[in-house]
């Protein structure tokens, strides 16, 4: 009796603390989100304009994070850069979360031969060294931002579609699935009304907690030459351009190097606070 | 006299699974049920029950045998023919709270089968509130989540949902096995009057003989399969012919 109201307590504190990290998190994504959508009229300067009277200067009040080589704003081609990496990122993490799902759904909700097919093919890609496939894949359709996003998005699916199946499969056996069938409702309706509902949340947070990785991933395809091309402005390929540089003009990598790092820590703690937020045992009742 | 409203043949379910023994959960079962009567089921837990049950409402495929529905044959009914049977044939399950989908209202469960029907939101708003009357739940369940309610109240709800379409059928399937004793009798007083006003037949499953007593015109025990003994309640339970029946109701009388 009298461990039960602190531990309902802690219950209550942890909720709370939970509910205002996601606030927190949130706004903070929601901010790079926002930054990178108007990055156009953030630029303090044009993030393409060469000077090269101006080039490698350290950072200085006018300069916040320098210059670059050509004498371009690298605080300017940072926040350029957002729109690549950032939605980019955000437009892969869908595509695949999208894909997975409805992979998974439909092979665990038909069941039999094609499901057995659909996932030895995903198991066929989660074999492969995931990275060195997308190296393979990029190199094969070229380079550029689009068959970067492509390449990561062919290895990256069937994470999804192995949770989609478990969680369809899971719900598919509960009395509220059999209950929804005596209702008369089809069976479109069911999946849409009672089966994705109900396996959104898990989907959702890992989608949440890839953000952060895929955007390292996009950013290691560019630095190694295929993804965004110079001179697009992208955090990858901007440390790629500087790399020769780290010892000599450091800024010119810590730039790019600090934007992926904060982008990726706020994504992966907005990942972690929406877990915690759906976790059934956090959630009041 | 109506032919009846289920009619069971040598039903049979056997599952199989690779690298297990082949489980035959249900061995040739034969039984009707009549308009408006009670046959209750009894026999201890895995002796097929549930199979039975999930057979008659199409959610489980039989391995042999046949069912008929009001004379139409039901057993391998698929797409919208089966979705037609649940105007017929309804069911409340043993687990309340997990028979509602855990993010939609108790309203909206309630509701589906007469949305489906093709009532209009408004309309089915107020029949929901109706019915969840007629099982003693004040209006304001119906915007209540499962976890918002107690294992009796949502077993209610589950009554309401079962006769929103009024089936011809009601299949429970140890409906009152996961509540207390004393809901337990409410919900049973529930579903007696229900079956009187309504005047629909029950096939009311149970590991509890006790019950079958009271609410059941006859009963049919189950073991390991089949049905190994039938008769009217006071029959069976006073003149058991099978050591298994006696052996039933002596762990519980
Ligand atoms: N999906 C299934 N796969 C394999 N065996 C099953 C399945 N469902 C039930 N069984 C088996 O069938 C038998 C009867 O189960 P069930 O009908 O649930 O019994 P009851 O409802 O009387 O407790 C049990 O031995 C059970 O293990
Ligand atoms: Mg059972």
């Amino acid at each position: 009796m009298t461990t039960a109201a602190p531990a309902a307590c802690r219950q209550e504190n942890r909720a709370d603390g939970g509910r205002a990290r996601l606030w927190a998190f949130g706004a903070l994504a929601v901010l790079l989100v926002l930054g990178a959508a108007f990055s156009e009229s953030l630029c303090p300067f044009d993030p393409y304009a060469q000077n090269l009277s101006a080039a490698l200067q350290p950072p200085s009040p006018e300069h916040f994070f320098g210059t670059d080589r050509y004498g371009r704003d690298l605080l300017s081609r940072v926040i350029a850069g957002s729109r690549a990496s950032i939605f980019g990122t955000i437009l892969l993490v869908t595509l695949i979360a999208a894909l997975g799902t409805v992979v998974g759904v439909f092979a665990g909700w038909t069941g039999g031969r094609l499901d057995a097919v659909l996932m030895r093919l995903s198991d066929m890609f989660l074999a492969f060294p995931g990275l060195v496939f997308a190296l393979a894949v990029a190199g094969v359709l070229g380079g550029g931002l689009h068959n970067a996003i492509l390449a990561l998005a062919a290895i990256s699916w069937p994470k999804y579609a192995r949770i989609a199946r478990s969680q369809t499969l899971a719900v598919r056996e509960s009395a509220f699935m059999k209950a929804a069938r005596l209702s008369g409702s089809p069976e479109g309706k069911i999946i849409r009304k009672h089966l994705l509902p109900n396996i959104a949340g898990p989907i959702l947070v890992t989608a949440m907690l890839d953000i952060g990785t895929m955007m390292m991933e996009l950013a290691g395809l560019s630095f190694l030459g295929l993804g965004a091309k110079p001179p697009a402005a992208e955090w990858g390929s901007m440390m790629s351009e500087s790399r020769g540089l780290m010892t000599t003009v450091p800024w010119s990598v810590y730039a790019p190097g600090l934007a992926i790092f904060v982008s990726v820590m706020v994504f992966n703690l907005l990942g972690d606070a929406v877990r915690d937020a759906l976790d059934p045992k956090m959630r009041e009742r | 006299m109506d032919g009846p409203i289920l009619s069971v043949r040598n039903l049979t379910k056997i599952f199989s699974r690779r690298g297990q023994p082949d489980v035959t959960a249900v061995n040739d079962a034969t039984f009707e049920v009549r308009p408006g009567e009670c046959l209750g089921i009894i026999g201890e837990s895995g002796s097929g029950k549930s199979t039975v049950a999930h057979m008659i409402t199409r959610l489980l495929e039989p391995t042999a045998g046949q069912i008929f529905l009001d004379g139409e044959e039901i057993t391998r009914l698929r797409g919208a023919g089966r979705r037609r049977l649940y105007q017929k044939v309804q069911m409340v399950f043993q687990t309340p709270v997990e028979s509602f989908d855990p993010r939609r209202t108790l309203g909206d469960g309630v509701g589906e089968s007469l949305e489906n029907a093709g009532m209009s939101a408004a309309a089915v708003r107020e029949e929901v509130a109706r019915l969840l009357a007629v099982c003693g739940l004040p209006a304001e369940f119906a915007d209540r989540y499962p976890h918002q309610a107690s294992g009796g109240e949502c077993q209610r709800a589950a009554i309401a949902r079962a006769i929103a379409i009024r089936p011809a059928l009601l299949v429970c399937d140890e409906a009152t096995s996961a509540l207390d004793v004393t809901i337990q009798r409410d919900v049973i007083g529930l579903l007696a009057r229900l079956r009187r006003e309504l005047a629909m037949a029950c096939l009311f499953i149970c590991h509890d003989i006790a019950l079958v007593q009271d609410f059941c015109d006859r009963v049919l025990v189950m073991h390991r399969g089949r049905i190994v003994e039938r008769g009217t309640p006071d029959e069976v339970i006073r003149s058991p012919r099978e050591e298994y029946t006696k052996m039933l109701i002596d762990s519980v009388l």
